[in-house]
């Protein structure tokens, strides 16, 4: 049983069916990426998990732990251990740093809060007086976003895009708390269309218009990631339903 | 000799003691009593009374730059009165001052606070002003500010308006200015209203000369039953001249806010520009905090005191 289980979930928004009977197991500290071309599901995927606003009317269920996370308000959520990195996160016009990273631990100290910005490469001098609004790049609130995240060490990390507007070094940072966050044995859901992201994980589940298409060990997914989902339109799931069939990974 | 007891009381109300003046130029008025004052070379206070006005004349001297702020208390420790502040200041050319005011009426059940101030920059002066307010709980006070500010080429004045703790009762601030050639103007009002509270801000400015700046900024948190109209009139009118006009209220509960900015370009080589944001707390920031943990309520007060900061 994994930590985390959809049962048969299906959201439709505006009358469009985004995500599809979709039963999916993840499993406790491990890695896991979600996959597939743009408009396949993924993010709104993580936006159920979370209960965002519009994304928590869905058929079917969704278990933290065994128990249904029907019902539940976001803060609801995250005080069980779930969490939320965007992938264009929010600016906070006037809101400190500091009091930003805090957020997620009331009376965390001031060496917490350093050393997550320590972690994601950002230095506490330069950056704890800072506002997370306009003066900051989509980037540096990335990184900011990950080291709140850090701070308030939950169970279940949902990461939208981690790599996207982001320079090299800074994905090395990114890398870097994955790989520390999955040593504490965090559960790490990544929403991804990159290669690189992807072989972060241990595993992971290929969307496409919102069904189940694959899901395995991520060398075998990188191997469909780079040539099969490229001729996904929308329009053809079910013959890349018949073609994924051939390869034993079908649902 | 000891000090004024009132004195004391006023300054303990925004937490400051008399020894923090020593050395500093500062001037202290409760109800229309002047109870403290301070100079030192190149700053040039005069205080008087006319009938119910308490008048205040500051020349700063040319020439003169002040690292340390003069300190200025305003206040009514009373629960009933009006204070009327009548205040000149001339910043001679290439002087320059800073002043960091405190108004305080930690008791006001109905008091009414009136400055009427003419403010003067020479060329190349700098000024800048932060007024704190410290209100009473109770909402009756009425704040009615007017100033009407000429900056000579050069100038550089920045005032900031900060209303956020106790409640604001009732502000009523009209400021208006004209900038010539290279002149900066900066306007800053940060404003918390509650229950019933009434805010109307009039901001006005003429950018005349040559490369003139402008910047008026309003922030405000509109909750319970408060109400909040802001006017802002942004001219430039000469080449090279730059404004901006930046209004954000958040409403909540009941709030009601009215933004009316008028921007206008009279010359060609000129430009403006404004931007408002009036409504609810954005969703992205809140759900962004709540995915934190934090219940909507922490999380819109957080949001609050960062657009307020």
């Amino acid at each position: 049983m994994g930590i985390l289980e959809f049962d048969k979930v299906s959201l439709e928004l505006d009358g469009h069916r985004i995500l599809n009977n979709l039963s999916l197991d993840f499993w406790e500290g491990h890695v896991h990426a979600v996959v597939g071309p743009n408009g396949a599901g993924k993010s709104t995927l993580a936006m159920t998990i979370m209960g965002l606003s519009g994304y928590e009317h869905h058929e079917g269920d969704i278990l933290f732990k065994g128990k249904s996370l029907k019902g539940l308000t976001v803060n609801e959520r995250a005080r069980l251990g779930i969490t939320l990195a965007w992938q264009e996160p929010a600016r906070f016009e006037g809101l400190g740093v500091s009091a930003f990273i805090g957020a997620g631990k009331p009376g965390a100290s001031v060496q917490e809060l350093d050393a997550a910005l320590e972690l994601v490469g950002l230095s506490p001098e330069r950056y704890r007086s800072r506002r997370v609004d306009k003066t900051l790049s989509g980037g540096e609130r990335k990184r900011i976003e990950l080291a709140s995240i850090i701070v308030m060490d939950p169970e279940i990390v949902l990461m939208d895009e981690p790599d996207s507007g982001v320079d090299i070094e800074a994905v090395n940072y990114i890398f870097s708390v994955i790989d520390q966050l999955k040593e504490k044995g965090t559960t790490i859901i990544l929403i991804t269309h990159s290669a690189e992201v992807l072989r972060r994980s241990d595993h992971a589940f290929l969307l496409c218009h919102g069904n189940l298409m694959d899901k395995g060990p991520t060398d075998r997914m990188l191997a469909y990631f780079g040539g099969k989902c490229i001729p996904c339109t929308h329009k053809n799931a079910p013959e890349l339903t018949e073609l994924f069939a051939g390869k034993g990974g079908a649902q | 000799m000891s000090a004024d007891p009132a004195l004391e009381r006023l300054l303990a109300s925004i937490n400051m003691h008399k020894h923090n003046l020593d050395g500093t130029a500062h001037l202290e008025i409760d109800g229309n009593r002047i109870i403290g004052s301070g100079s030192v070379p190149g700053f040039h206070l005069e205080t008087d009374t006319a009938g119910d006005s308490v008048i205040v004349r500051v020349r700063v001297e040319a020439g003169y730059r002040f690292e340390q702020p003069v300190h200025l208390c305003f206040g009514m420790l009373p629960e009933e009165g009006i204070q009327k502040i009548d205040m000149t200041v001339d910043v001679e050319e290439d002087a320059a001052v800073s002043f960091l005011a405190h108004c305080s009426f930690p008791n006001a059940v109905d008091v009414q606070h009136l400055m009427d101030a003419r403010l003067k920059l020479g060329r190349n002066a700098r000024y800048s002003y932060f007024e704190r307010h410290v209100h009473a709980e109770s909402g009756g006070i009425s704040v009615v500010p007017r100033s009407v500010i000429s900056l000579a080429e050069g100038a550089r004045f920045k005032t900031e308006f900060e209303l956020l703790k106790g409640r604001v009762g009732s502000v009523d601030m009209d400021y208006s200015a004209t900038a010539e050639a290279h002149s900066q103007l900066d306007m800053l009002a940060r404003i918390y209203a509650r229950e019933d509270d009434r805010v109307k801000i009039r901001e006005a400015a003429e950018l005349n000369g040559e490369g003139a700046t402008g910047v008026l900024v309003s922030h405000l948190a509109v909750r319970g039953d408060a109400s909040a109209e802001i006017y802002t009139d942004l001219s430039a009118n000469a080449p090279g001249c730059r404004g901006h006009v930046d209004c954000k209220e958040i409403v909540q509960d009941r709030g009601r806010a009215r933004a009316i900015p008028i921007v206008s370009v009279n010359h060609p080589l000129a430009h403006v520009t404004h931007e408002a944001a009036i409504g609810s707390v954005d969703s992205k920031q809140l759900q962004t905090l709540m995915a934190r943990g934090l219940d909507e309520e922490d999380a819109t007060d957080l949001i609050i005191q960062g657009l307020l900061s």
